[in-house]
């Protein structure tokens, strides 16, 4: 018989290596998030900073040389149209969402279970849509937007932006539905719905999680984008976040760049938090559409 | 009759075959009406003289073509397309690799630390730019201060000046922005893997590298080349770092062909030639694209 | 008039290359138990769902309460079905999930609430009302989901193996609870199940399949009985049905019927058994062996009750006998039934 003998020795070696693992768990993730979020932590000190603290190079970049002051946050609020780009990349944001669900909910429906032989090649004919850069297609499409008079309106990005969305919400979706046993919907079919019943009653209520998953993701690319909002749109009023606090805030070789710091930060934390909130549904989702997809 | 119509209705919301159809049809519509129209406009710009003061379209075959062929800063661009793409995509899949192990362990703040390293991705890119803009300013970069301090450097550098440093800003840009989307791609790719799995090998004696490289990495291959994926579409077809940081300088050095594309398509208000330059995206993203999704596919095969 | 009938049915799948069901003809009597019985990938799933509707037939008609229902949603055929994971509504109360089917019909609040009383009263499942299905364990799963089947007042309970999720202990007493139910509803019920334990103990009749055919069809006596090829034969029985080669024909006989040649009377056809091994379960002996009656030894089990107490070891020769009258014969060909072959005695 073989004994299974452990000395002190080894007993003391395998808790110095957990114990090293914690520290260096613990040494990673803060550095981690110190090289993610250390220009915002450094962004938040600048916005509070006056110009003769900023603009001068001997100055410690990270702590108040000078009193703090709130100069900047109302120049952002009071001199810039901030509020308004806020307001437009909103409402941007949840008309495209609005949009994508409502013809990607169906496709991904379509392509996860309608059983179709061509199911297979469309979702990744439609994956492939979203390789299209924008830089190849905004010069046609400020045509296209010229010819329906949406030019200088938000409407132009309300319509282009679904094209970038809608391709990864199916993929997404598709990930999502697939989780879903088949059973379920059959069962709401055997007890008297319709295919279109079962839908609306049984699967959207259960995917509901993944869906506004979505719903989050796509709102995180619209608020991104910047070609097109660049592109579609010049007067102040109808610009978004993208475009229009970069536009107002760097007059020419002059950068505010506190109130571009506050900008940024007042934009970045709110959507990283509710994706936060959301970012173990979209992981879910995620492994569905990238490996059984 | 009205019995007659609902059964009809009825009749619809049951045909599968029609649901199939009529579910899918309205994103392809979509689709096509706005990414396939302007695809073709695309192509068809690159072969006239269409320009910003000249509205009218007239065929001009390849002449488009054939000047951006001539002109060496097409050349540099297409190189540092791929150069940026491809250093960008390997460092984002380590990173991203490294913080998806982070955040895949448990300790405690685990939700505060989630939530920072999200904020690269979550930020619009424009700003997130101008944010680096400032954090590599040639007079006033903290980043410099600290070297400074640190006594690794006398006097400031010029990030975005030297051709070498600007290359390294724009790629650092980069990866700092995607590496959280991978993270995430990759961390669901590892919580897939069944639990069982990773168990049994650490039952069969297998430390933590032996398990990392010899069973998490193999089987999460498909989800890592997924996110190397998503990783080199957004570095590829992104213009806004370049536009915001370098604007393609200093010479060109820094110019890739979406930014070149807009720089002689709106800037230079020559639409054919801009779209010659940007129609060269396509073939090349397609072509990464199918590579990897194939290369996933053996994967999951096996 | 047949509550379900099915006529000349085929299901292909991937382009016709795979036969799910390959030409089936069946039909059920009212109020009667019958069972699906056979292998994994037999076709039975596959044609429960196309009479339920969630398939559509490649060829042939299903016929439910005499009306043609071939094209129809699931919806429109008034069955009910229990799936193999009961598939109840995780995001809905036990209360919601069976006045599911009634809200479909557009059944008033009122008489909704008290039909899903009844049927939860009938069983025993009124003090779940407000739990969710993950709250529940399986047998009360599968009680709640045959509540849900019950209140639509189906012609016709479809069942899909709704017993193998459970454990071992509580499948038993799970058979025994459906097969009450049934008896107290008295509504016609199609049940699948590759379990011959279940098919036995459940079926009025049973109809075995396989490759997308019904092989026999008929009441569980006479299907284990009276097999009509030699599939049925050693698909049901446990130990299955000894099949000894001679000649083109296959001489069959059930184990518990080769027994020791001296308590074998009347007509009967003796072989020396040789003895390899032994097992003893719950009482009986199985033994192990070879016998030759034609050109080569076939391996053969004998089932000895624990009344028969005949000394017997492995590594001897042993005389057996089976009585002429549990005979069977089978074309080796064919593996259909054959005409008897006269056995030397």
């Amino acid at each position: 018989m073989t004994t299974l003998e452990i000395t002190d020795a080894q007993r003391r070696s395998i808790a110095r290596r957990h114990r090293f693992g914690r520290i260096g768990l613990y040494v990673l993730a803060i550095g981690a998030a110190l090289v993610a979020a250390g220009p915002f932590v450094w962004g938040v000190i600048t916005t509070f900073k006056q110009d003769r603290d900023l603009y001068r190079r001997r100055n410690n970049p990270f702590v108040f040389n000078e009193t703090p002051t709130t100069e900047h946050v109302r120049v952002l609020f009071e001199e810039t149209g901030f509020a308004k780009f806020a307001l437009n990349t909103l409402w941007v944001g949840l008309l495209v969402v609005a949009i994508t669900l409502a013809l990607s909910l169906p496709a991904a429906y379509s392509l996860a279970r309608l059983d179709r032989p061509w199911a297979g090649p469309m979702g990744i004919a439609i994956f492939f849509v979203y390789l299209v850069p924008p830089t190849l297609l905004f010069l046609s499409l400020s045509r296209i937007v010229v010819a329906l008079g949406l030019q200088d309106s938000t409407w132009s990005l309300v319509l282009i932006y679904p094209t970038i969305t809608i391709p990864v919400s199916v993929w997404l979706l598709i990930g999502f539905l697939k989780t879903l046993p088949r059973d379920i919907e059959e069962q709401a079919m055997v007890d008297g719905y319709s295919r279109l019943g079962a839908l609306g009653r049984v699967v959207v209520p259960l995917v509901a999680p993944g869906i506004v998953a979505v719903v989050v993701f796509a709102f995180t690319l619209t608020a991104s984008e910047f070609i097109y909002a660049l592109a579609f749109i010049s007067p102040s009023d109808a610009k978004t976040i993208s475009t229009g606090v970069p536009t107002e805030l760097v007059r020419g070789d002059v950068f505010f760049w506190q109130s571009l710091q506050a900008a940024t930060v007042l934009v970045a934390v709110p959507i990283a938090f509710v994706f936060n909130i959301f970012l173990n549904r979209f992981i879910s989702g995620f492994t569905q559409g990238a490996v059984k997809g | 009759m009205a019995a007659g119509l609902t059964r009809q209705r009825r009749k619809l919301a049951d045909n599968d075959g029609v649901l199939a159809w009529a579910f899918l049809a309205p994103s392809v519509v979509y689709i096509l009406a706005l990414v396939g129209l302007p695809f073709i406009l695309a192509i068809a710009f690159s072969f006239s003289d269409v320009t910003g003061g000249d509205p009218t379209f007239d065929w001009v075959g390849f002449a488009n073509f054939s000047a951006i062929f001539d002109d060496p800063v097409f050349w540099a661009s297409l190189r540092n397309t791929f150069v940026f793409t491809v250093i960008s995509m390997v460092l984002i899949v380590i990173f991203g690799k490294i913080l998806a192990n982070i955040l895949i362990a448990d300790f405690r703040g685990k939700w505060v630390v989630r939530f920072l390293v999200l904020l690269p991705w979550t930020t619009p890119v424009a700003l997130s730019s101008i944010a680096w803009l400032w954090l590599l300013d040639s007079v006033f970069s903290p980043i410099d201060y600290v070297l400074r301090a640190l006594g690794l450097i006398e006097n400031n550098v010029y990030w975005l000046g030297q051709p070498g440093l600007a290359i390294g800003s724009v790629i650092a840009v980069h990866v700092w922005r995607l590496v959280p989307l991978a993270a995430v791609i990759m961390l669901a790719g590892m919580l897939a893997i069944p639990k069982d799995v990773q168990e049994q090998a650490a039952v069969d004696g297998a430390g933590f590298w032996r398990r990392m490289f010899e069973v998490t990495i193999p089987l999460t291959a498909p989800v890592i080349a997924i996110a190397a994926l998503f990783g080199a579409i957004f570095t590829f077809t992104d213009m806004t770092v370049v536009q915001v940081l370098t604007r393609g300088g200093p010479n060109n050095e820094t110019q890739v062909l979406t930014s070149w594309a807009y720089f002689r398509g709106i800037e230079g208000s020559d639409i054919g030639q801009g779209a010659a330059i940007a129609l060269f995206l396509f073939p090349l993203l397609l072509a990464a694209a199918i590579a990897i999704l194939r290369a996933v596919r053996r994967m999951e095969v096996s | 008039m047949a509550v379900v009938e099915v006529r000349n049915l085929h299901k292909h799948f991937g382009a016709g290359k795979v036969h799910a069901i390959d030409g089936i003809d069946l039909s059920t009597e009212e109020g009667e138990y019958l069972v699906l019985l056979g292998p994994s990938g037999c076709g039975k799933t596959t044609l429960l769902r196309t009479i339920a509707g969630l398939e559509e037939p490649t060829e042939g008609d299903v016929l439910i309460a005499g009306q043609v229902v071939t094209g129809l949603p699931p919806r429109a055929r008034k069955i009910a079905m229990v799936f193999q994971s009961y598939a109840l509504y995780p995001h809905k109360s036990v209360l919601a999930n069976i006045v599911f089917p009634l809200r479909a019909s557009g059944m008033e609040r009122g008489p909704r609430d008290e039909r899903a009383r009844w049927a939860a009263g009938l069983l025993d499942i009124e003090h779940l009302m407000d739990r969710k299905p993950r709250e529940l364990s399986g047998g009360e799963r599968q009680r709640v989901a045959l509540a849900r089947a019950l209140v639509r007042e189906p012609t016709v309970f479809l069942l899909d193996e709704p017993l193998s999720n459970l454990d071992a202990k509580l499948r038993t007493s799970a058979r025994d609870e459906l097969k009450r139910f049934q008896e107290e509803i008295g509504t016609t019920t199609i049940y699948v199940t590759h379990d011959q334990t279940e098919a036995m103990g459940l079926g009025d009749r049973i109809a075995v399949m396989s490759d997308g055919k019904i092989r026999q069809i008929g009441p569980p006596v006479e299907v284990y009985d009276d097999p009509a090829d030699t599939f049925v034969a050693t698909f049901i029985g446990s130990p299955p049905m000894n099949l000894v080669t001679r000649g083109s024909t296959f001489v069959g006989f059930r184990p518990e019927h080769l027994l020791p040649v001296e308590i074998v009377s009347g007509e009967r056809v003796t072989m020396t058994l040789d003895v390899q091994r032994m097992e003893y379960l719950s009482g009986d002996r199985h033994v192990y062996g070879e016998v030759t009656i034609g050109d080569a030894p076939s391996r053969v089990i004998a089932r000895l009750p624990a009344t028969v107490t005949t000394p017997i070891a492995a590594g001897e020769k042993h005389d057996f006998a089976v009585p002429a009258a549990k005979l069977r014969f089978f074309d080796v060909e064919t593996g259909l039934r054959s005409e008897p072959v006269r056995l030397g005695s």
